[in-house]
């Protein structure tokens, strides 16, 4: 489903070179996670695949069921059905997260969804997530708190459906309960549609809930380690020292 | 002369206004006397250029060429065709019965001063002074249509009474005049829409509104404009609040090459508060100079000011406001906020808060942000789905959205519509 070859990418202005050829195959049904120390190129990897404008690809690439995703505008990759949980949400203030639910949901679907059924699932899922109805009506993500945002993200994501989902630390930020809603809810979405998941994360809690199928380990820009669930319970045991030289 | 009067205005046509009109001796001296000043009084030197309206270019009145009756809760043709005002004179809706049997007055201007001279002469030109500035010196010389609108003490009106004004001739000047008075504890919400299509060459809107709220009265205005692009609108807008009297400015300016316009509330007496809330949007070309003047004269009054501005394309906002409390006027309140979002480089946003606070045990407090719409929220939208231009037009439409909403739903609609229009 995604494969991505020797990506290489930097930052647009002061072209300062991050990824430093990333190689990475991802299929539908498998939960890939991804560690690594602060400042490794997790989020820059996670916003490339999305197409962030800040960052300009220099090599390698990138492919979504074979085609070329470095050519295309963010919302097209979303329309290939790609999803990015951000590591921190945008404040968009005025824009409730209801009407910006409908609004994003009407750009895949040709004919404008049922309302009275976008509701309902809407609603379903909201409490899934213990969202409350009136936080609908609020802007999206402005004044929330971090967990609250992140729970917003991952409402998105079960509306939307998308095929292949990039988390970036959907973890910060949640307590312990929430991160158990959370990662019910993304468990839940997975046995129902099964995407695949990329799931960035620092912490082997997270991993308790949602096990991976692979575990790969970052540093500096490039994937230096992948294995299975065992690499991230001897990473959480002995931390980066032993795998970065 | 059935279609219109020459260009020009000289005291022949002010004299042959009035005597078409069929007015009393008072208001033909008055419009006499407002001539002279408008003649003396020199263009204003702050704002923008008003050099190029060519007042003996313009047409002064025209009579209307269709009669179009309507019903009270008139359905509206999105703010352009059919209701209250139809070039320069005003036909008027039907008054619901039950409100009129309540004594609830809604006419033209010119039919009120025919039917109620009394409560007309009483209160007219009152809150705006003919001599107040050169434009409303013009208005009060040539005015035509308008509103009247009078409900009885203690009266309720719960649907909003509505009025649509539109300029179709051009290098016409439009001159209406509104007058609202709610009686000690009434109620009401007068609505207006403008627009003017397509009109080939400058025309000039010199509009006077006149509202007095007394005792615990409540009055809403709410104006949609949305004139086209080569129209100076040049509107004074005033209102008196007496003693708990609530008054409530709604002003939306799209349209408009040039726009000046300052609506203004004087808290006369304790208690009484105003909020002036306002939308502008410029976009080429475009000026709107707009913004709110509150002057508390009275202890325990409350104000709060809420001006939203969007510019694109090197379009041009500025907010020209005044707060004033005077000396003695204790426990006052007031909260102004001004945010202004630029959706590029080129366009312009000036602040121009004129603060004065001569008492001291008051609280006021002013805010103003200028944003602009940032490459992550962009992406953040993007990101699900969004083009680039559904993502600024629900940026825009997020920031517009605290004044819009407070707006009757089909209102709302039509102006995130033309918003849309806008930005595209
Ligand atoms: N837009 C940018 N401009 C300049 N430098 C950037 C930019 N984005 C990322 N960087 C730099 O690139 C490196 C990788 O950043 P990135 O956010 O991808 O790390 P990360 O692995 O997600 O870290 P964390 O675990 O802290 O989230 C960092 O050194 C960061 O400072
Ligand atoms: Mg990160």
């Amino acid at each position: 489903m995604l494969k991505i070859s020797n990506l290489q990418a930097r930052t647009t202005k002061e072209k300062q070179s991050i990824l430093k050829g990333i190689d990475l195959s991802v299929k539908s049904g498998e939960i890939h996670a991804i560690m690594g120390p602060n400042g490794s190129g997790k989020s820059t990897l996670c916003k490339t695949l999305m197409g962030h404008p800040r960052y300009e690809v220099t090599g390698g690439s990138a492919k979504f069921n074979g085609e070329d995703l470095l050519k295309i505008s963010p919302d097209k990759r979303a329309k290939l059905g790609i999803f990015l949980g951000f590591q921190n949400p945008v404040e968009v203030p005025g824009v409730t997260l209801g009407s910006f639910l409908r609004i994003s949901k009407n750009t895949r679907t040709k004919e404008s969804t049922n309302p009275v059924k976008f509701f309902k699932e809407v609603e379903t899922v909201a409490k899934n997530l213990k969202i409350k109805p009136s936080f609908l009506d609020h802007s999206l993500n402005e004044g929330s708190s971090g967990g609250e945002k992140k729970r917003a993200e991952i409402l998105q994501m079960s509306i939307l459906k998308p095929k292949l989902i990039i988390l970036d630390e959907i973890d910060s930020g949640l307590d312990i309960d929430a991160l158990k809603t959370v990662a019910k809810e993304i468990n839940r979405f997975f046995k129902e549609n099964s995407p695949a998941i990329i799931l960035v994360t620092h912490y082997q809690r997270i991993l308790n809930h949602i096990s991976p199928h692979f575990v790969h380990i970052m540093s500096e820009g490039r994937i230096i380690k992948s294995g299975g669930v065992k690499l991230a319970e001897k990473l959480e045991k002995e931390g980066y020292k032993n795998f970065i030289k | 002369m059935e279609l219109g009067s020459p260009k020009g205005l000289t005291k022949q046509l002010v004299e042959d206004i009035s005597r078409r009109k069929n007015e009393p001796e008072w208001m033909l001296k008055y419009r006499l006397e407002a001539f002279e000043v408008f003649s003396k009084t020199p263009l204003p030197k702050w704002g923008d250029d008003l050099s190029e309206i060519d007042f003996k270019d313009l047409c002064y009145y025209v009579k209307p060429k269709d009669k179009i009756k309507t019903s009270w809760e008139a359905e509206k043709d999105s703010f352009g065709g059919t209701g209250a005002q139809f070039e320069s004179e005003v036909i008027y809706h039907s008054l619901q019965k039950e409100l009129a049997e309540k004594g609830v007055i809604f006419e033209s201007t010119e039919s009120a001063l025919q039917k109620y001279p009394e409560i007309f002469k009483k209160h007219f030109g009152t809150v705006v002074p003919l001599n107040d500035n050169k434009f409303a010196a013009l208005n009060s010389a040539a005015w035509s249509g308008g509103s009247f609108v009078y409900i009885p003490k203690n009266t309720k009106v719960d649907l909003p009474l509505q009025a649509y004004f539109r300029i179709n001739t051009q290098k016409m000047g439009q001159f209406e005049r509104t007058l609202i008075i709610a009686d000690e504890g009434a109620q009401v919400h007068y609505m207006e829409g403008c627009t003017a299509y397509s009109c080939p060459t400058e025309s000039l809107h010199a509009a006077v509104v006149e509202i007095i709220a007394k005792k615990g009265a409540k009055i809403q205005y709410t104006t949609i404009q949305n004139w086209s692009k080569n129209i100076y609108n040049l509107v004074t807008k005033r209102a008196h609040a007496h003693k708990d009297a609530h008054v409530s400015w709604l002003d939306c300016n799209l349209g408009s090459k040039l726009t000046m316009k300052y609506p203004a509330i004087f808290l006369k007496e304790t208690g009484a508060s105003g909020e002036i809330q306002s939308l502008a949007f410029a976009g080429k070309g475009q000026h709107q100079d707009a913004g709110a003047k509150i002057f508390h004269m009275a202890p325990k009054t409350t104000s709060k000011i809420v001006s939203k501005s969007i510019s694109k394309d090197g379009g041009k906002n500025t907010y020209r406001g005044v707060l004033k409390v005077d000396k003695g006027c204790k426990g006052t309140k007031s909260h102004v906020s001004c945010n202004a979002l630029l959706l590029d480089n080129k366009s312009i946003s000036n602040t121009y808060p004129l603060i004065r606070v001569e008492e001291d045990e008051v609280s006021v407090a002013h805010e103003a942000t200028v944003s602009r719409i940032e490459e992550s929220q962009l992406f953040y939208l993007m990101s699900r789905g969004l083009s680039k231009e559904e993502a600024v037009s629900s940026i825009v439409n997020g920031f517009a959205n605290p004044i819009i909403k407070q707006l009757p739903m089909d209102y709302a609609l039509e102006l995130n519509r033309l918003l849309e229009l806008e930005i595209e």
